[in-house]
């Protein structure tokens, strides 16, 4: 009681001040009563370059001209299109069952293919699924997509997953695993490794608007935000997560806007663009490693493809709808307007260009379904660094059975 | 990290050689007072790492400290360890080695884990702190799907191996429901990861160092009752115990007492009461690792009395004391006197006002010893 009696006596000494509370130091003190209604923000805008047609919006600067040029210009059509080769010859395969599952990136090349040619080629990557285009723009060949698929001896991973759960430690490119969005807290964890060791890579996730829906989410952009850490968050929205339109899955103004609640930089891009992509990411980039601050991309696009093999997307969208999209979004239509219009590619060369990529994708995996399977016993490594005497046993049982 | 990880083995391997000689502190706690005064001189004397009087909490500090200052990669976080943790395991770390390595996450257990698999995935020896493990369920997915997996679904080529997730658990004696679970058995059905526990300050100090340098994925569970009831004389330096191995630390001839964490300190008592009322003789073993665990020493043990009871506080409907009566059950059938028993939690949330009645006291344990005796 006397302790207590001297506490207050002495704070009671000090004048009073207009406090601050700790959770928002910073607001003002108001007298009128206003709910904020989200429906009085107006929607963030969606940054583009060229539209629909290739054609430069007004004020808009020349990416492709000034800064990509004609040559990186073509590799990067070149690449988006032996995307789309690949994924119609390994969804064609899928159907014959020569492969037991696959996604296609169709009507997302040019977020995908963009934001690999924006970030450095040693920027550790964590994946959601859908940007294995990614590990193709920096070099992959179609065999090492193939062996995956296939899961034989020459996968890295020995099988062990479905298809299109790639990763490379050469590439920078964490192997993707298949819950949504588990993968972008460890790019936050990667971010925070990485500036202990000075290091200047960056650290971009990849994840759809529907995985941003999970606490995984939440945490991660919250994380970033509150340790600086400056993690390139890449979000691909859709439109779908499997059948839920992106009006199901939240009521704000899209994943930018919610950035921007978590206190981090966030910008609404026309992903079905190349050029503002890739603008778009170089600059988060820059901003994020030099001030060491998070920064959201929504990179808006239209997932023309059904979600993977085992879907059929005609069940719960018009057929309207996607032609609509088909014709309008597809984001390789859109580049090769803008080079032809420049006279940087021959339309002519394109059916010759697709039958080489696709005679290459069936070799590869005719190489690949014809390969051994990795031996049952490498079945029992990795679990642990080394193998505990429990799994030694096991594996024992397994190879032992299969001698007889 | 693995080159990291490999230096510091390299660092370290002299003193784990010396483990013999100092993990006698082990059974300070089962002494009489002259026989402890006389193995602490013994200890002081012969051991170029001398031993200090910790408790658990302490002893943890004092691990965590070891860790900071062996391996600079090593950082320390979660919610609250900045000014030292509810629990004080994380005092003055910050002081010592800044608030880049000892520091505040926001409260998010999800995020807490999935960020130190970023960081261990990316060579930073991660080392998380879950306030309690009544509330590490956020953080399931990300230990389960992820940290477990990250190393087999890669085929090697990237692992979290330098990830240790602390966890305080167990009764507390006021806990209630979301401050006393006990929820090793969740993560035991999780191959690729290892779950550890220690039942005083020195094996918590030597288990705890072993797991934050083991390259595979560790839960640390400590059980939160010991950390300052429990005291002991702990080295102050570096050493580890062996993780994957349980430790006899009673030994006996009638019957085998498996348990773990502070259940061995029920199940000491136990042991010393029935050999002295009733001439019954339990040898005591602390799995201490509980995934992968030592079916060898258990076996090996009951192969020899005969009989096995397994005391564990979680609920007892595939607790841990299922599989390993199932184990030894398999490797002992033809030794075994009688049935095993299993004495462990009832199947209820865990009770606040009737936590006694809930929990394998030592009444329900002799109880035990004595249904395997008399069968």
């Amino acid at each position: 009681m006397l302790r207590s009696t001297r506490h207050i006596t002495r704070h009671a000494a000090r004048a009073l001040v207009t406090i601050r509370y700790p959770g928002a130091a910073t607001a003002p003190y108001t007298s009128s009563l206003n709910l904020e209604h989200a429906e009085a923000v107006p929607p963030m805008s969606c940054f583009r370059i060229m539209n629909e047609r290739g054609k430069l919006l007004p004020g808009a600067v020349d990416y492709g001209a000034e800064v990509v040029g004609k040559e990186k210009a073509v590799d990067l059509f070149k690449c988006m299109l032996r995307l789309n080769e690949m994924d119609v010859t390994l969804l064609q395969a899928q159907r014959q069952g020569r492969i037991a599952f696959y996604m296609s990136t169709f009507g997302e090349e040019a977020a995908v293919i963009g934001s690999a040619a924006a970030l450095r080629d040693d920027d550790t990557i964590f994946a959601q699924y859908r940007e294995h285009g990614v590990l193709l723009y920096r070099g992959m060949n179609y065999d090492f997509f193939c062996n995956q698929c296939c899961g034989n001896v020459l996968d890295s991973a020995k099988g062990r997953q479905m298809p299109m759960h790639f990763g490379s430690n050469e590439k920078h490119f964490h192997t993707i695993s298949s819950p949504l969005a588990t993968q972008i807290p460890h790019a936050v964890g990667a971010a925070y490794s990485l500036k202990m060791q000075g290091s200047k890579q960056a650290v971009a996730v990849f994840f759809g608007e529907g995985a941003a829906s999970e606490g995984d989410f939440a945490a991660a952009i919250n994380m970033a935000a509150v340790m600086d850490l400056g993690v390139l968050f890449l979000c691909r929205n859709n439109g779908y997560a499997i059948s839920t339109r992106s009006t199901e899955q939240y009521r704000g103004d899209g994943i930018a806007r919610r950035a921007v609640g978590y206190g981090v930089a966030a910008l609404r891009v026309d992903g079905n663009d190349i050029w503002a992509t890739m603008r778009a990411v170089e600059e988060a980039r820059k901003f994020s490693k030099e001030n060491d601050k998070p920064a959201l991309l929504e990179l808006m696009t239209y997932r023309t493809s059904h979600h993977s093999t085992s879907d059929d997307s005609a069940r719960y969208r018009s057929e309207d709808e996607m032609s609509m999209y088909a014709q309008s979004a597809s984001p390789i239509d859109r580049l090769r307007k803008y080079l032809v219009a420049r006279q940087w590619w021959d339309v002519g060369e394109e059916e010759e260009f697709r039958n080489e990529q696709r005679q290459q994708v069936i070799n590869a995996l005719t190489k690949a379904e014809t390969a051994p399977k990795p031996g049952v016993d490498t079945m029992f490594d990795d679990v642990y660094a080394c193998k505990p005497a429990h799994l030694v046993a096991q594996e024992k049982e397994v190879t032992e059975r299969l001698r007889k | 990290m693995n080159s990291i990880t490999s230096a510091i083995r390299r660092v370290v391997s002299p003193l784990r050689c010396n483990t013999d000689q100092v993990l006698r502190g082990c059974q300070f706690r089962s002494l009489s007072f002259a026989a402890q005064a006389a193995e602490e001189k013994s200890i002081e004397e012969t051991t170029p790492n001398p031993a200090v009087k910790m408790n658990l909490f302490t002893a943890v500090n004092s691990a965590l400290q070891v860790a900071l200052a062996t391996d600079d990669s090593a950082v320390v976080f979660g919610e609250d360890v900045a000014f030292g943790g509810v629990f004080r395991c994380s005092s003055d770390l910050q002081a010592q080695f800044g608030s880049e390595r000892i520091f505040n996450t926001p409260l998010c257990e999800q995020g807490i884990v999935g960020f130190g698999i970023g960081l261990a995935a990316s060579g930073t020896t991660a080392i998380a702190e879950i306030q309690f493990a009544d509330y590490i369920y956020p953080a399931f997915d990300q230990l389960v799907n992820e940290a477990a997996k990250y190393r087999y679904r890669s085929g090697g080529m990237f692992n979290c191996g330098g990830l240790t997730v602390r966890t305080p658990c167990g009764a507390v004696g006021h806990g209630g429901h979301y401050h006393s679970q006990s929820p090793e058995a969740y993560f035991c059905h999780t191959p690729g990861l290892r779950v550890v526990t220690c039942r005083d300050p020195f094996t918590a100090k030597g288990l705890l160092l072993a797991s934050i340098r083991e390259e595979d994925p560790v839960i640390f569970l400590e059980p939160k009752v010991l950390y300052r009831a429990s005291t002991g004389m702990v080295p102050e330096g570096d050493y580890e115990i062996d993780l994957g191995k349980a430790e006899v630390v009673r030994k006996g001839r009638d019957v085998t007492m498996v348990g773990w964490g502070a259940q061995i300190r029920v199940l000491l008592e136990v042991a010393e009461q029935v050999e002295k009322e009733l001439q019954v003789s339990c040898e005591v073993v602390d799995l201490q690792s509980l995934l992968p665990w030592d079916v060898d020493t258990v076996s090996k043990s009951v192969q020899k009395t005969g009989r096995l009871l397994i005391a564990h506080e979680a609920p007892v409907t595939s607790g841990l004391g299922s599989e390993i009566s199932a184990a030894v059950q398999e490797n002992c059938f033809l030794s075994l006197k009688a049935p095993i028993q299993r004495i462990a939690g009832y199947d209820l949330p865990f009770p606040f006002i009737h936590e006694k009645n809930y929990l394998p006291g030592k009444q329900r344990c002799t109880e035990g010893v004595l249904k395997a005796i008399d069968y």
